[in-house]
């Protein structure tokens, strides 16, 4: 039986307005969402069970994150993960911020725990960015690893993943990973479903289990971290956009009137 | 163990300019904590490669003459031996697509606190402090390093590059690359494909972003662009859900275009889009989000509801 595990994140998003109360945005402001890269990497490896066969692949979630991320993670076995995992600990709770070490620490303890033969992980996370976390995981445990892949072709019998990596400026590189690995998946590598009206039935019964750092093995000591959130601010406004105000009508005449001296549509 | 060392990018022969960037990032920091700057350069023809990277501020380079083409374990393996015989300080390394391929693994065996995507650095007394964005850029952080020592990863296009002709020594280091921990082969590249349009070519480019919302709704775009006698382009989302090519996409790992006239429409602005059109002539946007970071970088601007204004401009040239 092939496993394969996927890291969930559940991100904070924010509307267009919003108030910064010391080192993070005001509540009222934040939205939640499953976390965009990651759900090309949940539709990975659902199509990678559909393909080899559901009987003989498990595809299984891990998620760092508070009670309140469950529905999130219910739409990945909405999708077709067949169980979760998510990790939360009252230490968890005071952490300002969780850094990739950290996070490191407590994923890769999962990954001991759960031995899969993938991991699939996002490219990056929408809220924090740090672009990092799954090929830190990979050291960790002693994985391959791929970074930023828009191409997956596993051989399950020779154990190697072939994958493309995204590079800049529409290039793209072709490796052979060696399995187990864990590899970061790019957006735009499949189309991911909409969870069916049976899938989100079906995903109430499924398994979600929550561990705390005892139940890892880990200690409080890992959520430290090194890094400390110190400020957060709106970028100063480096704008000198001339802006166009009134209604539809005006605004559109008055751009109208600058493209044309610009040659455009004549 | 106030040095810096610096790690080269380069790809399929060439250094990427973010070397030259990350010397002026590593110089300042060098010169905040007293120590030299050190330079790797790994893989591929590393002597010329080491003339080239010798501009002013360099103290060393250090060349490790492995294999042509970047493979992450020999970068890791090369770095961890030559952090060290070094012992800098910090490491800097760009946040590259390859960057992000070693610094996380390298960082991690070196038991190093890892900071990405920094667009701003400064030395306070013993904290590091990195400046970086969250939220797809509408907020700006500042995170400390307390630790001694610290990976830092920069973004592109954030420091100047260095320039002029520095007097470092060139060093070959020896590391010891163990070929049975090489666990990925690198087996060709390709570029991705044409295709029909080059977005390249054009004056004017028409370019729609996820505030689109469904795919139906393209053909404003389409309707827009045929009346200005514009192509059309797009952010990534657009190409990801498969509505238009992957040929029409601008970006980091899309097309870099200048065109005369840039109209961006329910585009946010993020940096990777940005890297791509940042450099065209004048620079329109259509966005419901005063606050986008594409207003930043745009000439004019429209504060409005895309499905609003576009059916008003298309009026407009008919
Ligand atoms: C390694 C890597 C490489 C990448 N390469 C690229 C690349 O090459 N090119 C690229 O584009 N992206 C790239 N990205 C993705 C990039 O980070 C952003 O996710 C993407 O650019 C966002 O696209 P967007 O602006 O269309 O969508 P969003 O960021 O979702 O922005 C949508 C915008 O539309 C506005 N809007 C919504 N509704 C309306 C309306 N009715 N009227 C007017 N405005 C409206 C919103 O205010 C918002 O600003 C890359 C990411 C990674 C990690
Ligand atoms: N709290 C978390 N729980 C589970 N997975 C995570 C978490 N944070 C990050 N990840 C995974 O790591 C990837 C990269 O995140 P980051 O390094 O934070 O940008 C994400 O796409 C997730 O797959």
């Amino acid at each position: 039986m092939m496993k394969v595990l996927v890291t969930v994140k559940e991100v904070a998003t924010v509307e267009d307005e919003f108030e910064i109360e010391g080192t993070a945005i005001d509540e009222r402001y934040l939205g939640a969402d499953l976390n965009e890269w990651d759900d090309y990497a949940i539709e990975e490896a659902v199509q990678i069970a559909e393909a080899i066969g559901e009987d003989d692949v498990e595809v299984v979630t891990v998620t760092i994150g508070p009670e309140d991320c469950e529905q999130t993670i219910r739409q990945a076995l909405a999708k077709g993960a067949d169980r979760s995992i998510r990790v939360w600990d009252d230490a968890l709770e005071d952490a300002e911020l969780l850094d990739v070490g950290a996070k490191t620490a407590i994923l890769a303890a999962v990954v001991e725990d759960e031995e899969p033969d993938l991991v699939l992980s996002g490219v990056q996370s929408g809220d924090d960015s740090f672009m990092a976390t799954g090929v830190s995981l990979a050291d960790a445990v002693g994985f391959q690893w791929a970074a930023v892949v828009n191409s997956l072709d596993l051989d399950t019998e020779a154990g190697v993943a072939s994958v493309r990596r995204e590079l800049e400026g529409g290039v793209e590189e072709l490796t052979d990973v060696t399995l187990p690995a864990v590899l970061t998946i790019q957006t735009g590598i499949n189309e991911p479903r909409y969870a069916s009206l049976r899938g989100i039935r079906m995903a109430q019964r499924k398994e979600l289990a929550v561990r705390g750092l005892d139940d890892l093995g880990l200690d409080s000591s890992v959520v430290a971290g090194d890094l400390r959130l110190t400020g957060m601010s709106v970028p100063e406004s480096e704008s000198d956009a001339t802006v166009f105000t009134g209604g539809p009508e005006e605004t559109a005449s008055e751009l109208a009137a600058i493209l044309r001296e610009k040659g455009v549509g004549q | 163990m106030t040095d810096v060392l610096a790690i080269a990018d380069h790809r399929r022969g060439e250094l990427r300019d973010v070397s030259y960037e990350l010397v002026s990032a590593g110089r300042d920091l060098a010169d905040a904590t007293g120590g030299d700057l050190h330079l790797v350069v790994i893989s591929g023809t590393v002597d010329a490669f080491a003339e080239k990277l010798n501009r002013e501020g360099v103290d060393v380079v250090h060349t490790v003459d492995h294999g042509e083409e970047f493979n992450h374990d020999v970068y890791a393996q090369a770095i961890v031996q030559l952090y060290d015989a070094v012992s800098p300080q910090f490491l800097l390394a760009p946040n590259s697509v390859n960057g992000l391929d070693y610094a996380p693994a390298v960082a991690n065996r070196l038991d190093l606190p890892l900071v990405t995507d920094t667009v701003d650095l400064e030395v306070d007394g013993d904290t590091l402090v990195a400046t970086r964005e969250m939220y797809g850029g509408k907020v700006e952080t500042t995170v400390e390093l307390t630790g001694e020592r610290a990976a830092v990863t920069i973004r592109s296009a954030e420091w100047p590059a260095a320039g002029g002709t520095g007097e470092a020594t060139i060093e070959a280091f020896d590391a010891t690359i163990d070929e049975d921990a090489i666990g990925s082969t690198v087996t060709g590249f390709e570029e991705v494909a044409g295709g029909d349009v080059d977005i390249g070519d054009a004056d004017v480019l028409v370019s729609v972003g996820r505030g689109i919302e469904e795919e139906e709704n393209l053909e404003l775009i389409h309707e827009l662009a045929d009346a200005l006698g514009a192509t059309v382009s797009s952010s990534r989302p657009i190409v990801d859900a498969g509505w238009l090519p992957k040929n029409r996409q601008v970006g980091q790992s899309g097309k870099v275009v200048t065109p005369d006239v840039y109209i961006a429409i329910g585009i946010s602005g993020a940096v990777q889009h940005v890297a791509g059109m940042k450099g065209s002539d004048t620079i329109v946007a259509i966005n419901t989000d005063p606050n986008a970071p594409i207003m930043d970088i745009a000439d004019y601007a429209i504060h409005d509801d895309l499905f609003d204004v576009v059916p008003a401009l298309i009026e407009e040239f008919r």
